[in-house]
């Protein structure tokens, strides 16, 4: 699967009370998460966001609280996927569950720059970036993992499974 | 060679004889837990999963604590969310406003979670209860919606930091300056998928209420667990609540660490983390003594009944008052808290001093409700979290500090020791 998109670069230990602050958590609905998604560090952020654009972060990335909103705003806003040097655990699991990609590469995330451009293939596990024509091969995910992520996250791998019919 | 907490814990609840550190295994949970933020989510997605029926009604905690009491109408629909459900799968355990708390409190102190046990929750700080020897780690929802549906879930067997603590704790130094003090060193991404073993004879001296404080804040670091000694003080706080029977586990003396760091108590003074990061910690005598607006005591890290037992000290030691220019926001961390402190007369001495003392929440900490901060606004909490727009405005400032720290600045209205009183 081949994804392309704009970069909206951030810096280390993005915490998921910036990516949705939890007075916003007295809703599930991911376009009402998504129209807040980043406001306290980035009000331009949600207003200009397009589809398929790509969020690039620094270490640890989404630390914190283990509030599902935050991969669900990010999601919601039409990020396509994410790419940054490290994940915080709870929520690299998160964004897996819910089937929003996510590489990590730190020479990929630390040589994006706002607005650059962004292929990723997420077969391969490459980053290709157009301003710098360089490609990045991104820490590939135990298979295991790349099951739930083929399955389009953990529910729909747990019903397969379960054996219950989609 | 030997091995750790999490690899014997992980190993007794996995169809495997050993388990070492990054492996990926399945293991069986003995309890899952969510509150009235991460349940709604989780049960949508167990819907989904479609399986009707929890995998073990005896297993599932779903604990009202951040917006209850239902601060708005929509948090109302979050609750009574978990209510219904909780009815409808006929869950052994209830929670609800004035029965219960803070999940983190209340779970514990009611004997819920035990040594050996294999706890996930939908809350970051789900981490706390390696206090008693359980491993715990948080999740989010759709991982909590699995674990109720199948009663099972997948963990990578993590690497373990051990950190030795020696030497005797100074006037005024707590578990949360031990804490801070090694965030302070190993940095918000120091134990990234790790376990952190506490030991040394700074622990065996440390009682349960700050051992808990303790494991609270290992997610602060990164960690995915985190695991405090079953000595005699851990025993006698069980064995007086569990509700079950357990196992307890102990690390070998050989077991395999990533790496050991070492902390001298005997030199340790007061921490306090400052905006806007929980790594960001300098003792108390290096912060300028800002002026502060609100003081907030409580939270899953520091609301237990030892916790205020530190600010009643303070109070009557001193017959001080609270500045008058502060609001001073004291919840405690359960309603077994509030009534303990109720009897020993603390809530009368506190709404004398000024204080407002409410019913238990997670309220404040995470910007709920009952105390958000204004713009500019400076608050010493003894949460766990002083992130940007945590609290509540952006531009807020929160510094992270033990009770003592907290009521000392409370009376004199800025970041003061207790010493100066």
């Amino acid at each position: 699967m081949k994804l392309e998109g704009k970069v909206w670069k951030y810096g280390d230990n993005i915490d998921t009370d910036v990516i949705i602050p939890a007075r916003y958590l007295v809703t599930t609905d991911p376009k009402v998460l998504a129209a807040h998604c980043m406001e306290d560090l980035d009000e331009s952020f949600a207003q200009n966001v397009q589809p398929g654009d790509i969020m690039v972060g620094g270490a640890n990335f989404g630390c914190g609280s283990s509030r599902e909103h935050a991969p669900i705003s990010i999601k919601g806003a039409g990020v396509s996927c994410i790419v940054a040097e490290s994940f915080a655990r709870i929520f690299f699991r998160n964004a897996i569950n819910i089937g929003l990609p996510i590489l990590e590469s730190a020479e990929a995330a630390r040589d994006a720059q706002p607005g650059d451009s962004l292929s990723v293939d997420l077969t391969a596990g490459t980053i290709t970036n157009a301003r710098t024509g360089k490609t990045y091969q991104a820490k590939p995910f135990p298979p295991f993992v790349l099951q739930i992520i083929e399955a389009g996250g953990l529910v729909p791998y747990t019903r397969h499974t379960l054996g219950i019919e989609i | 060679m030997g091995k750790t907490l999490a690899e014997k814990i992980i190993a007794a609840h996995s169809d495997e004889a050993e388990v070492s550190a990054g492996d990926l295994v399945t293991v069986d949970v003995t309890v899952v837990m969510a509150n009235d933020i991460t349940a709604p989510i989780a049960i949508e997605s167990f819907n989904a999963v479609g399986v009707g029926e929890v995998y073990n009604p005896d297993n599932i905690m779903l604990v009202p604590s951040h917006f209850a009491p239902n601060k708005d109408i929509k948090s109302a629909e979050q609750t009574r969310t978990l209510a219904t459900f909780a009815e409808a799968q006929a869950l052994t355990h209830r929670f609800q406003v004035g029965r219960a708390g803070i999940e983190h409190v209340v779970l514990p102190e009611r004997g819920l979670v035990l040594p050996g046990d294999l706890v996930i929750g939908g809350d970051s700080h789900t981490c706390t209860y390696g206090a008693v020897g359980a491993f715990a780690t948080g999740m989010g929802s759709t991982d909590v919606a699995v674990g109720m549906a199948t009663g099972k879930t997948w963990l990578r067997v993590p690497e373990t930091m051990k950190f030795v603590y020696n030497g005797k704790r100074q006037p005024w130094v707590y578990g949360k300056d031990m804490i801070l003090r090694t965030i302070g060193e190993i940095t918000v991404d120091g134990a990234l998928y790790r376990s952190m073993e506490f030991t040394g004879e700074g622990i065996a001296d440390l009682p349960m209420s700050d051992r808990l404080t303790m494991t609270n804040m290992v997610i602060e670091a990164g960690g995915k667990c985190g695991f405090m000694p079953f000595d005699e003080v851990a025993q006698a706080y069980v064995d007086a609540r569990a509700t079950r029977p357990y196992t307890p586990y102990f690390a070998d003396d050989d077991a395999e660490y990533c790496s050991v760091h070492e902390f001298d108590l005997s030199t340790m003074e007061p921490q306090v983390a400052c905006p806007y990061s929980p790594d960001n910690v300098h003792p108390i005598s290096q912060i300028k003594p800002e002026k502060v607006d609100q003081v907030f005591i409580g939270s899953c890290t520091n609301g237990r009944f030892e916790d205020l037992a530190i600010v009643a000290d303070i109070l009557q030691r001193t017959g001080r008052e609270f500045h008058p220019d502060v609001r001073v926001m004291i919840i405690p961390g359960s309603q077994a808290v509030y009534l303990d402190a109720l009897r020993q007369g603390w809530i009368e001495l506190f709404t004398m001093a000024g204080g407002a003392v409410s019913v238990s929440t997670c309220g404040p900490c995470l910007g709920g409700h009952m105390g958000v901060l204004a713009g500019d606004e400076v608050c010493v909490s003894t949460s766990n979290r002083n992130f940007r727009g945590r609290m509540g405005h952006r531009d807020a400032r929160v510094f992270l500090a033990n009770p003592a720290i907290a009521a000392a600045s409370a009376i004199m209205g800025r970041l003061a020791h207790p010493d100066e009183l």
